[in-house]
């Protein structure tokens, strides 16, 4: 059923009876030609591209609890594509177009809004940094402005430009980037999915993998046995648990990142900001809380909750870069389980076994590549092929050293990027 | 209405003048002074009154105060009144009694649960143009003013044996039993003052009023040098290990809150219930409340929630009320009796209740009301206990959610969070549990006579909300009812994740305090499913919304984190010099002469200087690390990747150190002392981590190494003295000649007496030399220096110079070495000596950290028309395209050099090695520089070295 | 969350640096095979529940511990010195 302003009205004249449910709930099959495990927005988004752009509509997404709990739901709903090593670049590039069209191929608003990423910089190190980002960001046809101090007054003047303990030196704009309504995104994608005849199973955790001769068969699940010819793990958080099943050990540590928002308020913030020497980035939804969020707590965890110490370091560093926040009151707080590679950077890719595939380690930088990664693994899912733009995120790269994407130059220690 | 005359003081409430009691709430003053429209909801902007009378109230949210000290969204229930006091409401315009943006409840049919995912799509460009502009602005509750926040906040941490949480009839038994065990106790209450639910109610306990033996204990705790007693102070969360978040309203002595990290061994949770509602149609209008609030407003402040009161419920909390209200001389003019059947289907009076419609089964009438109490029963208030992921399970005989027992480690819960709903259990339960828990800590309870209190038992009949038309509200904050649970479903939003997210309930500010139960009912009964299956959302910390600047207290302007200041500093600044900030330390820029213009000639000065004459500066930032033991030499052959060992003593080297995945750490020199002893120093911006670096080699990889390692960077002053006057200088400073010193030599000498160490080591490529004093010696010694470098035609030089003399030489910094480059890419492969295991070896020969296609450091200089270099630039053959497929190398650093009189870079070309020569583009779009430049050797100036060995 | 230092008791966790699996105390020979050397490095059983991993007291005594710790609940069960365990 189409949505639209037309339907709502006539929907809203006949007491909201006529809508249907925005996704069925089946009975798993006995046989799919692709499994996908994870109902998240990677898993929903690679169904719905597997349908869309491939065909491919036996299929079916096994979700252990409710679609969309995992980090598309508890993150701090920034869109961006402002990386600058290759590999990355190209890939968050392309997520970011399909982003700008998200709306009307979805037909569902996941309130994509464009309100322009600024990442302010500190010193003339970090300038020259930001400098080397933007002109990658450029080279590869995305949008970077270098502010100087003056401009940066201009979009964002609740800033503490006077007495902060580190002097704000400019800030790099990447107007494309912003935010989007974060559990829209997955609603949109699953029934997107769905209405292609994707079956989307929830309450359905997958116990096993069963793998015959180095091939994938299909998966044990709490609700029985299902054979799949290709089985996908797309399960961020919990993704060497799954990979166990299929005896594999990955490049993973798991570990929490804090997110907040504050009470409702009066529109104060515009962009998406972010700080350059404290662990503090922000922006402002739609219904007016202030949406923020720091680094991870650094230990590994699966705990989906954090500790003061990093909260107390993130709202240190907001008052430091903007006092005017002080009397904001933190209504909530929360954790999502990240992934983390020894580079920073995710992994889309076969498997040593035959027919297992692989869609893991976003780090924190999961929600704005939900639809490139769907786009790309189900490309990869239905040919064998990597998608172009997500061919760098090989499995092996750890171990040959070969196109490594550390952009936060941190070296080979899971937690540091 | 007041019951009784009370001294008063004048406040403001939207800019009218009213009088409340010093120390009562906003709310109970509004109350008192017949206000009865206080707030505008959040979507529908319905005229609302105060519902509740504690942290949870939905309605009643003002802003206090105006201009910069302005703060949005304060409760009215707990905010305390003051003589001035200016409150005002929020969410509305232009005012809350006619407010324009009420017109959304005109259209509410078609608003309905997550009718904007359906919409506002088309045209493509006008969500951000149009559509969302007018969401955001009608969004929103109260305002932020833009300005820094002006009051003071501050932290604190505290330690006890047992925290007890709420300061109920459980709390203060709690309490007192284990303050008289002799466990260090805090006592945290929320409100102003102990008593819980006793303060509301009336009471007795042993025959006296409740408040009676309230004062009595409080007076115990107090006496008790062990027991802290802590008001106003919200626990706000649980953590790992004991530690407990909390907020603490202070407002005095120029502090407005404190935010607190308590430690506890034990803690006792006893945070009471929070009464819900029940669901029935237009059950929002300003009158009707909770009728616990109301007994509180009557009983507690003396106020009158209504002239005729009707009082509607489920449990024998309707029969209290309204015994309470006719002892105060109210008029009860209604009981509405759910239990047996009796329904409240509707309610008229838009700006303040008028009449309610009572379903009798057989009669439906009209009754005049201006006050409605409702209680749909009592939530334990389990909310703590979820937040290390505890999930609460339902309890039958309270038709409510109870806490899952050790939830939280090493807590306990007693009273009405722990499902016991009367006094005399409460006051049972917190002694008992009080009394097993200081036995945990080997302390032995005394024997408690416990007062003879109320113990009538709780009995509920559950009604969650009632049938027939009319929007029926459950979420008051987020405009949430019956019938967009009821669409949520509709649409298969049937798990409680899934209706919360689409219908919004329960993630306002109130975060489902008085509405997750009733919801989580709604749904179960529209999904043909119990509650407890049904299952509940998670509470999250904070258990009441906490200022930023209070968690983030300290943080504002210089706070944020600790300035180091070298001892060259006050002479520096008193130079003139401009201070950047170098990590946590502050080094100088440049030091401008005068005559000089800008920066620039300056710094070509400063350049010129030290190549021509001599140049001082302050490397104290440098990392100095001092290494002695037996396998002092052993641990640096493991942690460089050169060798350390075959260093003769009184000599200096180069160090490169890697990562273990291969790729550079840092570099620095490292000076043998003596057979044992070695000084290693670190780039400034790593000396931390090279500090941690070299103990976990120690304690980790290699405990077999007799060594030891300590920081001495704050114990040293350090000074580079660099050019061709350098050795002069130092010869007329010095005690003793320097002539033969050599390159990389290191020696002890004294200056006027005073133990010094000198090194001959460049990173200017001159003859240069660093002169490393104890750091109380620092000032004086800087001074010095620089009055005998001006002697002869020297003077200090700046970070800008040092830079640029640094470029022409080729030296790289972490600029160059930014965690991504290997050994092979900066052209020191060959140090990585295969005759010894060494961090980072093994992962440095993988193929792909060798290959001959990575980019490698080379030095660049323009050559056509445009002679301006920049750092970020990106590098392409000269005729390609600047798009990234065409991309081959980025430039790091750039200079002018006054040497050369050209600018001069560093940077990373693809194969860049096998290059030189080779004219390729630099462009920057950032700085909008397109540059055509030669490929060169990265180091510019000098390259046989002649210089630096004098 | 607090751990507590064999060296210096129960102390807050501000006070420590955190680094990872304590598989790193097994490091390899130089000349082991890259897939030794990739396991080392990358590779992480990265357990939902008991797991040991290394922290550094770096704002204490400076001592690296292997901290016996689980993942889903942060419980703390045991704290030694890295140096006693790598010897």
């Amino acid at each position: 059923m189409g949505f639209s302003g037309f339907r709502v009205l006539k929907e809203g004249l006949f007491g909201q009876k006529g809508w249907t449910p925005q996704w069925r709930n089946p009975d798993p099959k006995d046989e799919y030609d692709i499994v996908i495990i994870g109902g998240g927005g990677h898993g929903l988004s690679t169904a719905f591209y597997l349908a869309k752009e491939h065909g491919m509509t036996n299929i079916a997404v096994l979700e252990k609890g409710y679609l969309g709990g995992g980090n598309v739901g508890r993150n701090t709903t920034i869109v961006r594509a402002n990386y600058f090593l290759p590999g990355n670049s190209e890939f968050y590039s392309h997520s970011l177009n399909l982003w700008e069209g998200m709306e009307q191929e979805l037909n569902y608003n996941t309130m994509m809004s464009q309100r322009g990423v600024i990442n302010l910089f500190h010193s003339d190190g970090q300038r020259d940094a930001f400098a080397r980002r933007g002109n990658a960001m450029v080279n590869q046809g995305d949008d970077a402005v270098l502010l100087d101090v003056a401009s940066v007054r201009k979009h964002l003047p609740y800033l503490d430009f006077e007495n902060g303990r580190f002097p704000i030196y400019g800030g790099l704009l990447h107007r494309r980037g912003g935010t989007a309504r974060h559990d829209a995104v997955a609603w949109g994608y699953a029934r997107g999915a769905d209405q292609r005849g994707v079956d989307l199973i929830q309450n359905c955790e997958v116990t096993g993998i069963d793998i015959e001769a180095g091939v994938v068969k299909g998966v044990q699940t709490m609700r029985g046995a299902i054979r799949a010819k290709k089985v996908a793990i797309v399960t961020a958080g919990r993704s060497g648990q799954v990979a166990a099943m299929a005896g594999m050990r990955l490049p993973i540590e798991s570990h929490v990142l804090q997110a907040f928002v504050t009470e409702g308020l009066k529109p104060v913030i515009d962009h998406v900001v972010s700080f350059g020497m404290g662990h503090f980035y922000i922006s402002q939804s739609d219904k007016g809380g202030l949406v923020f969020g720091g680094d991870l707590d650094f230990y590994a965890s699966y705990a989906a909750r954090g500790n003061l110490p990093m909260k107390e370091h993130v709202m240190e560093a907001a008052m430091t870069l903007m006092p005017m926040i002080g009397k904001a009151r933190v209504l909530r707080s929360w954790g999502g389980i990240m992934d983390m590679t020894p580079d920073g950077s995710p992994i889309i890719d076969k498997t040593h076994i035959e027919g297992l595939f692989l869609d893991c380690g976003w780090c924190y930088g999961g929600f704005k590549a939900v639809p490139g990664s769907g786009y790309s693994f189900a490309h990869l899912l239905a040919t064998g092929r990597h998608h172009t733009p997500a061919a760098g995120f090989r499995l092996d790269r750890f171990r040959d050293g070969v196109g490594l994407m550390d952009e936060e130059g941190t070296g080979a220690q899971h937690n540091l990027h | 209405m007041r019951l009784y005359d009370v001294v008063t003081v004048p406040f403001t409430f939207d800019g009218v003048t009213y009088r409340g009691v010093v120390g009562e709430t906003l709310a109970a003053a509004l109350i008192a002074n017949g206000v009865k429209v206080v707030a505008r909801s959040f979507k529908y902007h319905r005229p609302r009154g105060v519902m509740g009378s504690g942290s949870e109230e939905p309605n009643a949210l003002v802003t206090i105060g105006r201009g910069v000290a302005a703060e949005p969204n304060v409760r009215a229930t707990v905010q305390e009144v003051y003589g001035g006091l200016e409150a005002f409401s929020q969410n509305a315009w232009p005012s809350v009694k006619t407010d324009v943006m009420a017109v959304n409840d005109l259209v509410s049919p078609f608003l309905g649960a997550g009718f904007y995912y359906k919409t506002f799509m088309w045209p493509k460009a006008f969500w951000e143009k149009v559509y969302e502009p007018i969401i955001r602005r009608a969004a929103g509750l109260g305002g932020l003013s833009g300005k820094a926040d002006p009051e003071t906040y501050e932290k604190a941490f505290a330690f006890c044996d047992v925290l007890v949480i709420g300061a109920g009839p459980a709390g203060l038994m709690a309490a007192l039993v284990a303050g008289e065990a002799g466990a260090d106790v805090i006592l945290a209450e929320e409100d102003y003052a102990l008593g819980g639910r006793l303060l509301a109610e009336v009471e007795d306990i042993d025959g006296l009023p409740a408040m009676e033996w309230v004062a009595s204990v409080e007076a115990r705790l107090q006496a008790m040098p062990n027991v802290r007693v802590m008001t106003r102070t919200s626990v706000t969360g649980a953590y790992d290990q004991g530690t407990f978040g909390a907020f603490e309203r202070v407002d005095r002595a120029g502090l407005k809150a404190c935010f607190w990290r308590i430690v506890a061994r034990r803690s006792v949770l006893c945070a009471g219930a929070l009464e819900r509602g029940i669901a029935f149609a237009n059950n929002d209008r300003p009158g009707v409340m909770m009728a616990g609030a109301v007994r509180a407003y009557v009983n507690r402040w003396g106020v009158a929630t209504g002239a005729r009161v009707a009082v509607f419920g489920n449990t024998d909390d309707v029969a209290r009320t309204a015994r309470d209200l006719e002892a105060a001389g109210i008029e009860v003019v209604a009981l509405i009796d759910a239990a047996v059947g009796e329904r409240v289907i509707g309610t008229k009076g838009r700006h303040g209740l008028t009449s309610i419609t009572v379903d009798r089964g057989r009669v439906v009438e009209q009754i005049e009301v201006d006050c409605l109490a409702v209680t749909g029963g009592w939530n334990p208030t389990v909310h703590l206990t979820c937040h290390m992921n505890g999930r609460p399970v339902w309890d039958d005989a309270i038709a409510s959610f109870v806490p899952t027992p050790g939830a939280v480690p090493d807590m306990v819960t007693a009273g009405a969070c722990h499902g016991v709903f009367h006094t005399m259990g409460c006051l049972l339960d917190g002694a008992q549990i009080a009394e097993a828990v200081v036995k945990t800590l080997g302390l032995k309870a005394k024997p408690v006579v416990l007062p003879d209190a109320d113990a009538t038992p709780y009995v509920i009949t559950p009604v969650w909300s009632v049938a027939g038309k009319g929007r029926k509200w459950i979420d008051y904050q987020n405009d949430v009812h019956v019938k967009d649970i009821e669409l949520a479903a509709r649409e298969n939003f049937r798990s409680v994740e899934h209706m919360k997210r689409y219908t919004t309930q329960g993630m306002a500010p109130d975060q489902g305090k008085s509405s997750n139960v009733v919801a989580l009912a709604v749904l179960a009964d529209v999904t043909g499913r119990g509650i407890p299956e049904t299952g509940t959302t998670t509470f999250r910390p904070p258990f009441v919304p906490v200022p930023i600047a209070a968690m983030g207290a300290g943080g504002a302007g210089m706070g944020f984190a600790p300035q180091r200041f070298a001892t060259s500093h006050d002479a520096t600044v008193a130079a003139g010099a401009p201070m950047i900030e170098a990590g946590l330390w502050y080094r100088p820029s440049y030091f401008p002469n005068e005559g000089e213009k800008n920066w620039r000639q300056s710094c070509d000065r400063e350049v010129n200087m030290v190549r021509e004459a001599v140049g001082v500066v302050d490397v104290s930032t440098l990392g100095k690390i001092d290494i002695q033991g037996p396998d002092a030499a052993a641990l640096l052959d493991f942690v460089y990747s050169n060798t350390f060992s075959t260093l003769k003593v009184g000599r200096a080297r180069y160090g490169l150190m890697l990562r273990e995945d291969g790729h550079v750490l840092d570099d620095g020199t490292t000076a043998r002392l003596g057979e044992n002893h070695y000084v290693m120093t670190t780039t400034t911006a790593a000396s931390g981590l090279v500090m941690r670096h070299l103990e976990f080699v120690l304690q980790v990889l290699r405990p077999d190494l007799d060594a030891r390692v300590i920081s001495v960077t704050e114990q040293w002053a350090q000074f580079g003295v660099a050019g061709p006057k350098s050795r002069e200088l130092l010869n007329g400073l010095l005690d003793q000649g320097i002539d033969e010193l050599p390159f990389m030599g290191c020696a002890d000498v004294t200056v006027g007496g005073v133990r010094a160490r000198l090194f001959r080591i460049s990173f200017s490529g001159e003859m240069a030399f660093e002169l490393a004093v104890p750091a109380r010696f620092g000032a004086d010694l800087y001074g010095a220096l620089v009055d005998r470098a001006a002697v002869l035609g020297g003077g200090p030089y700046g970070m800008e110079a040092l830079n640029v003399l640094r470029i022409e030489k080729g030296f790289i910094t972490h600029a160059e070495i930014h965690g991504r480059v290997t050994a092979f890419d900066i052209g020191m492969d060959r140090m990585v000596s295969l005759k010894k295991d060494c961090v980072g070896q093994a992962m440095s020969r993988r193929a792909g950290l060798l290959g001959g296609d990575r980019a490698q450091l080379v030095g660049l200089k323009p050559v056509g028309d445009v002679k301006q270099l920049s750092a970020g630039a990106h590098l392409f053959e000269s005729d390609a395209e600047p798009v990234r497929v065409n991309g081959q190398g980025y430039i790091t650093s750039v200079g002018f050099s006054p040497t050369l009189g050209s600018m001069l870079a560093l940077g990373f070309l693809d194969r860049g090695r096998a290059r030189h020569g080779e004219v390729i583009r630099m462009v920057d779009h950032m700085r909008g520089l397109d540059a055509q430049v030669e490929v060169c050797d990265p180091v510019f100036f000098d390259p046989e070295g002649g210089r630096v060995r004098g | 969350m607090r751990i507590n230092c064999p060296v210096c008791g129960e102390r807050d966790r501000r006070e420590f640096y955190y680094v990872g699996d304590a598989v790193t105390l097994e490091r390899p020979e130089r000349n082991a095979d890259l897939d030794v050397w990739d396991d080392y490095l990358h590779l992480r059983d990265n357990p939902a529940g008991l797991t040991r991993d290394l922290w550094h007291h770096e704002a204490g005594c400076g001592a690296w511990l292997v901290v016996n710790r689980n993942t889903v609940t942060h419980a703390v069960s045991d704290v030694v010195l890295a140096r006693e365990v790598a010897r």
